[in-house]
């Protein structure tokens, strides 16, 4: 938290919680899949499901999936430019089990054919939390840069990502490490304080061992 | 960040510098940026404030039907009849309305600090700018010194009204405006804090009671109460009176009262105006489609 999230966002009405983050998570799950939406499926949960409709959360989502921004004037009529952007959508109600009030899942893909399902929630003042990442469970704001790392679950990956950044003079300001018990990979979640060199992502996505990396910076 | 208004107080006597400029600089920290970035910063935010309040629309209505024209009305009636609390309050009342009723009708507007609250600050600050012959760097300081007070409010209690009720929206954001207002009026720093305590305080137990859970009844009338309580508490404040109960105090008694606070009066559409029998009709005629 900072001032400008006391003194703002700036931010299309009516809810902090249910406009202007839902914008952020359908924008900031549109970086994740780093590819340009052409299909999603959204299934809102708890107070997102009851509240939604009256709040714009439907048309936010979708103007964030469009990549709009929370100040962006065009989120009342984001159904119409999804049109003209050939993104097709579905909404849905679903009930998860131990998810915040205002939580969404999004089922993605994209003109490329890259798919990635993100469940996110809205935690109040247009800040959000991304939850999990294709079914593996993690905990990230996306508020600072954020590097996401799928590897084989094997040692010395984590050594190979941290002395990276560090060469690089790249703070590491939170990490996390998740493992898929199923697909036998684990996740590493970065956030850092300063940006990524694009080289620096490139380099790591050509390690032996290393499955997909995602970076965002919003 | 600051964990109470006291520590920022001592830090500006230690420093010997502006309560705006100690959030400045706490900002330049906080953020990793220079003096001036963050000062830009600010002023794009009163920019994107007088902007909003520019945009107004008269004839907008939010989607439900429920929130639109009230703004205009008072308008009216301020430029028409000499109203009884002085042509600076009325257009006080009338900014509230008004943004309340952007914000209800999707329209972009600034969260101070949330959505449902982003009238109070513009209601008074906007009427103030002219009086001010648009003196902006002014208001920008008045910016730093509101976030400061929220900042601590945000630390210390909550600024979200699912967590502690309207007290915590329109309460904060009372309080940050009146401490905006006495650093405006030439209030020293104990004055300012006291000021933000005493709007505080009279908002005490508010709670978040919105019809079908939208951000309009009786939100966008709850800016105006915010708006003027925050004058009339700057006001007392400028004339030597100040909250007898400490003002850090103040803030951790709202948060005690939030947590104290039925779940059915914390933004879940169910107690309160939600849940009378006209608050539940709107409910149910609003969500049959969906
Ligand atoms: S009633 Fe609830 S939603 Fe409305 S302004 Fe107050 S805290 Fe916000």
């Amino acid at each position: 938290m900072n001032i400008f999230d006391i003194l703002g966002p700036v931010m299309v009405g009516p809810s902090s919680s249910h406009t202007a983050g839902a914008v952020r998570i359908g924008y900031i799950s549109r970086n994740l899949l780093q590819d340009t939406p052409v299909k999603a499926v959204i299934s809102f949960h708890g107070s997102f499901a009851t509240t939604g409709i009256g709040h714009g959360t439907d048309r936010a989502i979708i103007a964030g999936l469009l990549g709009m921004q929370p100040d962006d004037i065009r989120i009342p009529d984001s159904f119409s430019h999804a049109e003209k952007m050939n993104l097709s959508y579905e909404f849905k109600q679903v009930s998860l089990r131990n998810a915040h009030p205002n939580t969404v899942v999004l089922d993605m893909r994209g003109m490329s054919g890259r798919t990635l399902q993100v469940q996110a929630s809205s935690l109040g003042g247009g800040r959000i939390m991304i939850n999990k990442l294709d079914g593996i469970d993690v905990n990230f704001t996306a508020e600072k840069p954020t590097l996401i790392v799928h590897n084989q679950d094997q040692p010395g990956h984590v050594a190979e990502v941290t002395s990276m950044l560090s060469h690089k003079s790249v703070n590491i300001a939170t990490m996390q490490l998740y493992r898929n018990k199923r697909g036998g990979y684990a996740v590493m979640v970065i956030e850092t304080d300063q940006e990524i060199p694009a080289e620096s992502i490139k380099w790591l996505e050509h390690l032996e061992g290393i499955i997909k990396v995602t970076y965002i910076n919003s | 960040m600051f964990q109470s208004l006291e520590e920022i107080i001592k830090k500006c006597e230690t420093e010997e510098k502006c309560f705006w400029e100690i959030i400045r600089e706490d900002d330049v920290q906080e953020r990793r940026v220079t003096p001036e970035d963050s000062y830009e910063k600010m002023m794009d935010t009163w920019d994107a404030m007088l902007l909003a309040a520019a945009n107004y629309d008269a004839k907008q209505k939010s989607s439900s039907g429920l929130a639109g024209g009230d703004g205009a009305k008072m308008e009216e009636y301020i430029l028409n009849k000499e109203c009884l609390c002085g042509s600076f309050l009325g257009q006080v009342i009338a900014g509230a309305l008004q943004m309340g009723e952007s914000n209800a009708c999707m329209k972009r507007i600034v969260a101070a600090p949330t959505a449902g609250a982003c009238g109070v600050m513009p209601a008074i600050l906007v009427p103030y700018f002219k009086r001010l012959s648009n003196n902006a760097a002014k208001i920008v300081e008045a910016l730093y010194v509101a976030a400061g007070i929220g900042q601590v409010i945000a630390l210390r209690a909550s600024i979200s009204g699912a967590q502690g009720g309207c007290q915590a929206e329109i309460g904060s954001a009372s309080a940050m405006a009146a401490g905006a207002l006495t650093y405006l009026e030439g209030g020293n720093n104990l004055q300012i804090v006291h000021a933000a305590a005493m709007a505080l305080k009279n908002l005490l137990g508010l709670v978040c009671d919105p019809v079908a859970g939208l951000v309009e009844v009786p939100c966008v009338k709850r800016n105006v109460i915010g708006a003027v309580n925050a004058v009339s508490s700057a006001e007392m404040a400028l004339a030597g009176i100040e909250s007898r109960i400490p003002p850090d105090q103040v803030i951790d008694a709202m948060r005690e009262v939030g947590d104290k606070m039925d779940i059915s009066l914390r933004e879940t559409g169910q107690g309160g105006l939600a849940g009378t029998p006209y608050g539940r009709d709107i409910e149910k005629r609003l969500f049959a489609s969906s």
